[in-house]
């Protein structure tokens, strides 16, 4: 009976949405690809490594502000009563998950990016020390939500850390930065990755954080539905174990029907009840409807 | 939330004093820790002198994970966090008492280590109201991170291992802006460099303890 | 027929479904139980009965159903309710650290109770002299349920939650709870008693539940029997259990 259940299917619009922002991003991708290597000049200083520069600040745009911004926003809209959602919380781990990728891109592009010109693949420079303590807390994200919870309680954890850490971002901010400029000894490196841009550099940069918004986006949405699916396929085990569990009842009930209950011998018994679900039983048939593993009153 | 607050915190030292823990195991541990660092950088005085502000505060640190660990574990048992949630407690009050318990400790494992500091690295005070200031402002925020983050955590087999990993990211604005300060007040420093950081150190204290106050209750109840 | 109650019933739970992760504790439990009334639920182990109490405590949410006690909802109203319910669970709730006078105290105080009561709670419950200053890592399994019911004394909730109270208590132990459950219903206050022992419960509830499976299965009513000699109560109390038809006292103290 339950085998023929199938999940909650993407409709036509929303599944021609997703391809359609895959293919911009490839061809973006593709675009800056093509601009970067071949089109655009190389730097009087840097050489070639500039190119590196169509990659790089996009990447790290994407990794702090987006993904990390809309995990924290998603993450208060979920704590927010009136706004509680479990698609808030869904959408804040994907946007982690995905921000955690493109923090690790950013981290080793920087590094690849400051052997040649620094000598050394790390630097604790402002904005590397800040990025390095963004993946981390992403990483302490991930790891509090791999634990085995019901989806309510691993939501509402979820987001508590991920509020905590988006307070703790900008303090760490203002401490990364004064711990640079204010330390007594002198910075011999010069933390400036940033070559002057102007003409076809402009324009291909520019393409290159569109492109790689796109990226973004579509990652967020694909490992969105990911998470749609997984929560689908635990509120189907929810189901048969409600089942499971009243069926128990019932059995228990004409077996042990001696148990505890004769002892006193006053009063007539009552019959036990037949066990087909009555009316005034909840029905189970609401949540595989609803197609969301949420409780139906409070599903969206 | 006050008077839960007292409560709760006279109940959290109470059980302190009797099982003295903290005394016993965290301190001792601080103290190792200081020795261990000794052992990694070496006999040259000099360098463990520069090196003794962040030293001493990487101690704290971990202690504070101790710490917090050690306060977490005491509901653990019998089901007292549930007691707690039934008997009504404000949440608010329930968050500082404890947090406030947590600090106490803390205080006085600064202590044992500055004296430790001064002793084993050779560490010079110039300005001792500038360290002062940093341990108290510090403490408190250890504290509150500490307690939010240990109901967070509370529930969860696994809090041994993922508390410190959650914890320590979270403070480590007190790290730096404790070790800048002890800077500031040792040999050579100015209270200006200071200063700057202390605004820092109760910026945070206020956004964690202002969070603590409001979100607790919630937090107890997912736990 | 009794005048209709205006004010909300202890407890009140309609298709009650609560979960715990992807495990189901209760599946559609519908109970009401009147003020002043005390219910015996009864059921095999693992039936859902534990979860139920915690449920009507506020410290399980519902996934779906309602639930209200004293007209409020437990988890999301918890202030106004929590200081009126008292569980018994089987956990005792105990510091190991502190002796049973100072749980007894920092429980009662937390949860708003008088401290003066707290002495008449000890010496019915025997918590007095060399047991009173024992801390609480010493207690047996029974005594540590002694405290837990002193405290229950000192603060005298509305509601009584008692989870398999008898549990572990000796016989001396099983009459005192007895003779207290009693004056509490005298009392006016509701009591719910999860038991699969209903032997012990004897006479002191008048409407028996059974859970099974997580949801109400059966119901019955039991008439207010004379007391057994096995669970004799003190004589004081056999006057007030008595010939009260139904067993429902209907004032309020």
């Amino acid at each position: 009976m339950s085998a023929t259940r199938v999940p909650p299917p993407l409709s036509p619009r929303a599944r021609w949405t997703v391809r359609s922002i895959g293919a911009a991003a490839a061809v973006g991708m593709a675009l800056t690809v093509w601009l970067g290597l071949w089109v655009t000049p190389p730097d009087q200083v840097q050489g070639n490594l500039v190119r590196l520069v169509y990659i790089h600040p996009g990447v790290a745009w994407v990794a702090l502000y987006l993904a990390f911004g809309l995990a924290a926003v998603a993450s208060l809209l979920y704590l927010w009563p009136r706004t509680r959602s479990l698609f808030w919380d869904r959408l804040a781990a994907a946007a982690v998950e995905v921000g955690v990728v493109f923090n690790v891109c950013t981290l080793v592009s920087g590094s690849i990016w400051g052997r040649p010109t620094w000598g050394v693949y790390w630097a604790w420079d402002a904005r590397l020390t800040l990025t390095a303590i963004l993946l981390v807390l992403f990483l302490g994200y991930i790891a509090l939500r791999r634990l085995p919870a019901d989806p309510e309680k691993r939501a509402k954890r979820s987001a508590f850390v991920c509020l905590f850490a988006a307070v703790d971002i900008p303090i760490d901010h203002f401490s990364v930065l004064w711990w640079r400029t204010l330390h007594q000894g002198a910075t011999v490196l010069n933390p400036d990755l940033s070559p002057t841009i102007h003409g076809s550099m402009a324009w291909t940069l520019l393409i290159s954080f569109l492109s790689l918004t796109l990226v973004f986006v579509w990652m967020l949405l694909v490992r969105y539905r990911i998470g749609v699916l997984e929560d689908w396929l635990g509120s189907g085990e929810l189901d048969v174990a409600l089942r499971q569990r009243q069926a128990e009842g019932s059995s228990a009930g004409t077996a042990d029907g001696a148990t505890g209950t004769d002892a006193l011998g006053t009063g007539p018994r009552e019959p036990v009840p037949s066990l087909v679900p009555t009316p005034s039983s909840p029905d189970p048939a609401g949540v595989v409807a609803a197609g969301h593993p949420a409780v139906p009153e409070r599903a969206r | 939330m006050w008077r839960d607050t007292l409560l709760v915190a006279g109940k959290d030292l109470r059980i302190e004093a009797r099982s003295r823990v903290a005394l016993s195991q965290v301190v001792p541990f601080g103290v190792v820790a200081l020795v261990l660092f000794a052992f990694a950088l070496g006999p040259d005085r000099t360098r463990m002198a520069a090196g003794a502000p962040g030293l001493f505060w990487l101690a704290v640190l971990f202690c504070a994970v101790l710490a917090v660990q050690r306060s977490v574990a005491v509901e653990s048992v019998d089901g007292a966090r549930d007691g707690l949630r039934l008997s009504g407690l404000d949440p608010a009050g329930l968050f500082l008492g404890k947090a406030s318990a947590i600090a106490a400790q803390l205080i006085v494992l600064e202590v044992v280590l500055g004296v430790g500091v001064v002793l084993l690295y050779g560490a010079r005070i110039t300005t001792p109201w500038l360290i002062v200031a940093s341990c108290l402002l510090g403490t408190l925020g250890l504290a509150a991170t500490g307690t939010l983050y240990g109901a967070l955590s509370a529930g969860l087999r696994v809090r041994e291992t993922l508390l410190p990993f959650l914890l320590l990211p979270i403070a480590a604005p007190v790290l730096l802006a404790g070790t800048r300060i002890w800077q500031a007040g040792m040999a050579g420093g100015t209270a200006a460099d200071g200063s700057q950081w202390l605004r820092l150190l109760v910026v945070f204290d206020a956004v964690y303890l202002a969070l603590g106050v409001v979100v607790y209750g919630p937090i107890q109840e997912s736990a | 027929m009794a005048p209709p109650d205006p004010s909300p019933p202890a407890v009140f739970l309609r298709h009650a479904v609560a979960l715990s992760g992807r495990f189901p504790l209760l599946t559609g439990v519908d109970l009401t139980v009147a003020r002043g009334e005390t219910v015996l639920i009864e059921g095999p182990n693992g039936a859902g009965k534990t979860s139920l109490l915690r449920v009507c405590a506020g410290l399980v949410p519902l996934s779906s159903g309602r639930v209200a006690v004293f007209g409020l909802d437990p988890v999301r109203q918890s202030n106004g309710v929590r200081r009126r319910i008292g569980l018994l669970s089987h956990a005792s709730h105990l510091y190991d650290d502190l002796s049973v006078r100072e749980n007894i105290r920092f429980a009662v105080r937390a949860a708003g109770g008088e401290v003066a009561r707290i002495e008449d709670a000890c010496a019915r419950l025997g918590l007095t002299g060399r047991l009173a200053k024992t801390t609480a890592a010493k207690l047996s399994a029974g005594q540590r349920r002694r405290v837990a019911l002193a405290v229950l004394v000192a603060r005298w909730p509305e509601l009584w939650l008692l989870d398999e109270p008898h549990a572990g208590l000796d016989a001396s132990a099983r009459s005192v709870l007895n003779s207290l459950v009693a004056d509490a219903a005298a009392s006016g206050a509701s009591v719910v008693i999860a038991s699969h022992e209903p032997e012990f419960v004897g006479s002191l509830a008048t409407r028996a539940v059974t859970v099974t499976g997580g949801r109400v299965t059966a119901e019955r009513r039991i008439a207010a029997a004379p007391a057994e000699p096995r669970d004799q109560p003190p004589a004081a109390l056999v006057a007030r259990a008595d010939g009260v038809p139904g067993g429902r006292v209907a004032h309020v103290a």
